[in-house]
């Protein structure tokens, strides 16, 4: 029988008892959430479960709520069953005071460098990762540009005459 | 005597490997990419990478910008086939906005997405012929791209950056001289291609360099996130535009060309078929096209005044289209809340935009699936116990845009 | 013995599609030619720039087109694409440069010999373009000096083949001096380089 979301809905909730919640489906995709210390038994389940085969990380990224406050930052991971051609979103919400998740770069080596970027935007930390640092960002940058407070110009530009852009 | 000698670095004679820096300006890296590597002799024993000399910091633009002047940016990600970008842009939105496009709007976009298509595997498989002493190739094939350019042209005024488009369909209808370039494309370019075709595929030192270097199993290039016609050289017939398709690619028919080894030979190989399968699908759009007759065969958008920029003679002589086109600039319409992932099937890969709305007319977050950035990863293992000119051909066999690479 | 030596004896027509440099200003007579050595210099320099390309982004690729077959950049005598900047005169920076691409920039400039020229090819290498945030150089000039800009994003091959031409001109009127002057001098240093 090929796969559907209430299936898989189904044998994620057997499996772990309620702590996979928040089900809901938009736009044609599912997705769900966990706490953030059980992230990697979720993606372990999804990718060896026989029936459920979700084995090609298609992306991963990180989403900043400033006023979600203890649950600042989603990791979202997007996973695709090839065989049975079905996508599913997964995120875990984590503190951004102490922005620790679980790497998931021994199961998809692809998450390799997707976690440097996710760490470089946003400075999640992932627990276990073999070269977690800037990826695209210069070295020497000691802010995560892409949290929601900090700007998107350069504050060091002085040939900007804000007169010039009616901010004067 | 023995203070005059020359004192070397700990452990530098026992050393018998050559570290090399490759880049980011190398000739031979076609894009801003730097490569450590550790040779023994002439064998990688192990590359580092690093990127991001390009970072242009898309995605933090991308949350300042109302939805339609996204598409800009867009077009700087694969600049090789930037209409492919903007459309998948466009679909991203008509899908969040609930917009349904007519079927002739659905047709010409396939046209430009397939060209798109063929100019992008053009530059990248004469690219891997320059990189392996064949430098004809490439200057006989651009003339061809200058052709694709010159429909864009027609349809849009740019070339290469092609802002192509607008929600909802496209900003004009494309012109006689437009429908006229295609078919001397599609009448001229079979003979090029082909014979294109001839002076690689069956050529001797060209099988010699890219048979059996740069490849990958199946297996591996999944665990990769590979996708595209890197995946597909590997064996794996994964193309977005099958398995969920978009656009109305569902009304084709084409082949999805698969490789075994997922070698550099390969993945050359994919390309070159899927430019077949791009032409035939072409020709199978036109004809779809030319059979719309009467008022629909005028039809170049969705009938969607609320999120369409109206064409600026109406806005100047309408006064609809100046209250749409007043709502649209001042950010009045209507964006519903939502959050969605939307793939389309990019040049080089699975093109994905992770996209959430909050209501506001800026996107709250936006997330470029760059596929170039996912596999160049897999470059290390991909190069491990080759030879270093191997490397290179691997390096542009894999089509790495640095622009998509670093966003 | 001396044997007659001749050549040019079959005379060719001068094609039309062939431009020839002119002739600088100068006086002469029978047997001689009379000019500055500076218009000698410049009409030999400008006529063989060879550019060195640093190709990052999307003006790269329209680069390419002006190289390639269509457009043809060595009408100009400029077929020479060195990758070594030891043997360019002419620095192309061609697409954005981020602020982790500034140092190599300014490296490769240092690693050109005098005299050299810098062409800015695009919106992003001369002022940043539609890119201002917070990781792209707001154009190349707040590293080294620039001598032609180019707009567009990205220029059209014709507009880049104009660049180049402009180049031509200040190559060929440039005073021999020019390179050991106090301004000079000053402009360099403003730069931090010596």
């Amino acid at each position: 029988m090929a796969l559907s979301y209430d299936i898989l809905q189904q044998r994620l909730t057997d499996k772990f008892e309620g702590q996979v919640s928040n089900f809901q489906e938009s736009y044609g995709m599912m997705e769900f959430e966990a706490p953030k210390e059980i992230n990697l038994k979720v993606l372990n389940f999804l990718y060896d479960d026989e029936q459920l085969k979700f084995r090609f990380l298609t992306d991963l990224c990180a989403v900043h709520f400033p006023e979600n406050k203890g649950k600042e930052l989603a990791v979202v991971y997007h996973l695709h069953n090839m065989e049975d051609n079905i996508r599913v979103r997964f995120k875990v919400y984590t503190d951004i005071n102490q922005p620790d998740v679980y790497t998931a770069s021994g199961l998809f080596s692809a998450a390799n460098w997707m976690e440097r970027e996710t760490y470089d935007f946003f400075g999640v930390n992932f627990v276990g990762h073999p070269n977690l640092k800037r990826i695209l960002n210069v070295d020497e940058m000691d802010y995560f540009p892409m949290r929601k407070e900090f700007p998107l110009e350069d504050q060091t530009r002085i040939d900007k005459d804000d007169e010039m852009f009616g901010r004067g | 005597m023995s203070e005059h000698h020359i004192k070397l670095p700990e452990g530098s004679i026992e050393k018998t490997t050559t570290t090399l820096n490759l880049g980011p300006t190398h000739p031979a890296t076609h894009g801003v990419f730097q490569n450590i590597i550790e040779l023994d002799g002439e064998k990688i024993i192990s590359a580092e990478q690093t990127v991001g000399y390009i970072h242009r910091a898309f995605e933090k633009l991308a949350e300042r910008r109302p939805l339609y002047q996204v598409t800009p940016i867009t077009d700087r990600l694969n600049y090789c086939s930037s209409p492919i970008n903007n459309m998948g842009w466009h679909l991203t939105c008509e899908k969040l906005l609930g917009v349904q496009t007519p079927k002739r709007v659905d047709y010409l976009r396939v046209i430009i997405m397939e060209l798109a298509r063929i100019s992008d595997h053009l530059i990248c498989n004469s690219i891997v012929g320059v990189d392996t002493g064949a430098y004809t190739g490439f200057l006989y094939v651009m003339q061809y791209r200058e052709l694709i350019y010159e429909i864009y042209e027609e349809v849009c005024g740019s070339r290469l950056t092609t802002n192509i488009g607008r929600i909802g369909g496209f900003e004009r209808n494309f012109n006689d001289i437009a429908f006229q370039k295609l078919e001397k494309f599609l009448k001229e370019y079979p003979k090029v291609l082909k014979e294109f075709e001839n002076l690689f595929q069956r050529n001797r030192i060209f099988m010699d360099r890219c048979q059996g270097t740069g490849a990958i199993s199946a297996e591996r290039a999944l665990n990769y996130g590979f996708t595209g016609p890197n995946l597909r050289a590997a064996g794996i017939d994964y193309d977005v535009r099958v398995h969920s398709p978009y656009s109305s690619y569902q009304d084709f028919a084409f082949n999805i060309p698969v490789g075994t080894t997922g070698d550099n030979y390969d993945r050359w190989l994919v390309r070159n078929k899927e430019m077949w399968e791009s032409l035939g699908i072409i020709e199978q759009a036109y004809r779809k096209v030319q059979e719309f007759k009467g008022a629909e065969a005028e039809v170049f958008h969705a009938d969607v005044p609320e999120y369409y920029l109206p064409e600026k003679k109406d806005v100047y002589t309408k006064m609809e289209a100046l209250i749409y086109h007043f709502k649209i600039i001042m950010g009045e319409t209507k964006i519903p809340k939502g959050e969605l992932y939307f793939p389309v099937e990019g040049a080089n890969g699975e093109l994905g935009f992770y996209l959430i709305s909050d209501g506001g007319r800026t996107p709250y977050r936006l997330h470029f699936r760059r596929p170039c950035f996912i596999y160049y990863q897999a470059y290390e293992e991909l190069t491990k116990g080759s030879m270093l000119s191997d490397a290179i051909v691997t390096m542009s066999s894999l089509n790495l845009i640095a622009g998509e690479l670093d966003a | 013995m001396a044997r007659p030596v001749s050549y040019n004896i079959f005379k060719k027509p001068l094609e039309t599609d062939i431009s020839m440099a002119d002739m600088p200003d100068g006086h002469q007579g029978e047997g001689f030619f009379a000019t500055s050595l500076n218009k000698v210099i410049g009409l030999a320099r400008k006529n063989s720039i060879w550019p060195l390309p640093f190709a990052t982004s999307c003006c790269g690729i329209e680069f390419m087109a002006t190289m390639g077959s269509h457009y043809d950049l060595a009408r100009f005598g400029s077929e020479r694409v060195g990758f070594s900047p030891r043997q360019c005169d002419l620095l192309m920076v061609m697409g954005t440069i981020a602020k982790k691409m500034g140092p190599v920039v300014k490296q490769v400039y240092l690693q050109m010999a005098e005299p050299r020229w810098v062409m800015a090819v695009g919106a992003c290498a001369s002022t940043g373009g539609i890119f201002d945030t917070y990781s792209v150089l707001q154009g190349i000039d707040q590293v080294i000096p620039v001598d032609v800009y180019v707009p567009g994003c990205p220029p059209r091959p014709e507009a880049i083949i104009d660049g180049v031409l402009r180049i031509q001109d200040l190559v060929g009127k440039e005073s021999l001096r020019r390179r050991n002057g106090e301004q000079y001098k000053a402009l360099l240093e403003g730069y931090g380089i010596q």
